[in-house]
């Protein structure tokens, strides 16, 4: 049993205490804060909603942009969602990840572990295969910063 | 005491009109005794967001599925999430959900292998009662705790295991996925999730009609007359003889399982719940592909 924390970026190792603190029904309710939280996509994606990616693994469509600001391991990542008001689940996910992970290092986001949806202990209150979406929304957060960081500056 | 039913001249011509209560009619009857309404979505959080009033909520993965084996509730699970919901086997069930009510007809389809006797469909669902400005709130109902009787669950009448499906293979099959699906050019839905299936095509002399065919703009129901119009005619489908409607899981399925059922009255309509996500993966079953019904291997 990992302790379910010591190997996060510490902002989303408070996402993870805050979660695992309060009882299965309240865990939903903060989810459901999260997905308030997300903040509204930029106007330029808004006006340009091809240069997001889908996240087809979604049980509602959501697509996602990460930019890295400069280069190298150390540059600051910056992540964007765009998912529908009637889906609060899924954009309670990206909520998590743009809380957790947004303005880190590059080096961070990378090493963020692929398996981090289960420790929010949300299984019980979503059920496994829901929350399958934000392994799936992480993947590709994480290939993004690499595809970033491999760009000839 | 069963509320009266939905007299909507709408209802009237499909075979069992009781099963179906319009929006007005919920408005005009919410809140009385013998009534619980309950909410059954794809995404678990939508009924935090804003519910009808009083409607309390039912989850199709958490609630309706076993936790360990690929089944449903047994009859003990089943009563005590029933009696936790206020219903008691008398109390007129109406369910609505998202997404033209799939979740909603797949809880109803639950609540038929347990025999409840009055449960019925909001038609149009959460979107029409959101669309027409309707009260909605996030004030979750406390029910006082209900008696239930522990039923069992039949699964003989309306549902169907991959054996069942097998011995029944040159009977009349729809398959109501998405034509890639049906095709088997992709074995998921478009913009969802890969639940993987090993193989992609469809079960030998399925008939193709996607679900969504039944449901209007609006999420209601199409009516009598366009859907013996798809159903029968151009699929050529016979009311009197059984019929297997299947899908990925067995969600879209319960919504024209509903259909053929309820509103075109066929004589017997059961749900392969298993569907593409055992068929696609079982070892040694036929498949056809292409967007032809296929050649039935003679058994």
């Amino acid at each position: 049993m990992t302790d379910a924390r010591e190997d996060l970026p510490a902002g989303f190792a408070e996402i993870v205490d805050d979660f695992t603190a309060v009882s299965t029904p309240d865990r939903l309710q903060l989810l459901l804060e999260f997905s308030r939280d997300l903040p509204d996509l930029p106007a330029r994606y808004t006006e340009h909603p091809e240069l997001l990616e889908p996240v087809p693994e979604c049980q509602s469509p959501i697509f996602l942009r990460t930019e890295v600001e400069g280069t190298g391991e150390d540059a600051p990542v910056h992540l964007y969602f765009s998912a529908p008001q009637e889906a609060p689940t899924t954009r309670g996910f990206a909520g998590i990840l743009h809380a957790g992970l947004d303005g880190l290092p590059a080096r961070e986001v990378l090493a963020v572990p692929g398996d981090v949806y289960n420790r929010l202990g949300l299984a019980g209150a979503v059920s496994p295969l829901r929350l399958r979406g934000m392994a799936a929304m992480l993947g590709r957060i994480k290939r993004q910063v690499r595809e970033a960081l491999a760009e000839p500056s | 005491m069963a509320l009266p039913f939905d007299d909507d001249p709408k209802f009237a011509a499909y075979a069992h009109p009781e099963r179906l209560v319009s929006t007005q009619w919920l408005a005009d009857h919410l809140g009385e005794p013998g009534l619980v309404v309950a909410e059954s979505d794809e995404d678990v959080l939508l009924y935090e967001v804003g519910h009808i009033p009083g409607a309390v909520k039912i989850d199709w993965h958490l609630d309706l599925n076993d936790p360990v084996t690929r089944d449903y509730v047994d009859g003990e699970a089943f009563a005590a999430l029933m009696a936790a919901k206020g219903i008691t086997r008398e109390t007129t069930v109406v369910l609505y959900g998202d997404k033209n009510n799939w979740w909603a007809a797949y809880a109803m389809w639950v609540f038929t292998l347990f025999g409840h006797p009055d449960v019925r469909l909001l038609d149009g669902g959460r979107a029409k009662w959101q669309a027409e400005g309707r009260e909605m709130t996030t004030q979750a109902p406390s029910p006082a705790p209900a008696e239930y009787p522990v039923v069992d669950r039949d699964d003989t009448s309306v549902r169907a295991y991959r054996e069942d499906v097998l011995a029944f293979l040159g009977g009349q099959m729809v398959d109501v996925r998405s034509l890639p699906e049906y095709t088997g050019e992709r074995t998921h839905m478009p913009d969802y999730p890969e639940e993987s299936s090993l193989r992609g095509g469809h079960i030998p002399g399925a008939r193709s009609v996607p679900w969504a065919r039944a449901a209007n703009d609006d999420g209601t129901f199409r009516s009598r007359e366009e859907l013996a119009e798809i159903y029968e005619r151009e699929t050529g489908l016979d009311p009197e003889e059984p019929v297997i409607a299947y899908c990925r899981i067995g969600e879209r399925s319960s919504h024209t399982w509903f259909v053929l059922a309820h509103l075109l009255g066929f004589e017997q309509v059961r749900n392969y719940d298993g569907s593409w996500t055992e068929w696609g993966n079982a070892v040694r079953v036929p498949i056809a592909v292409g967007p032809e019904p296929g050649e039935v291997p003679q058994r």
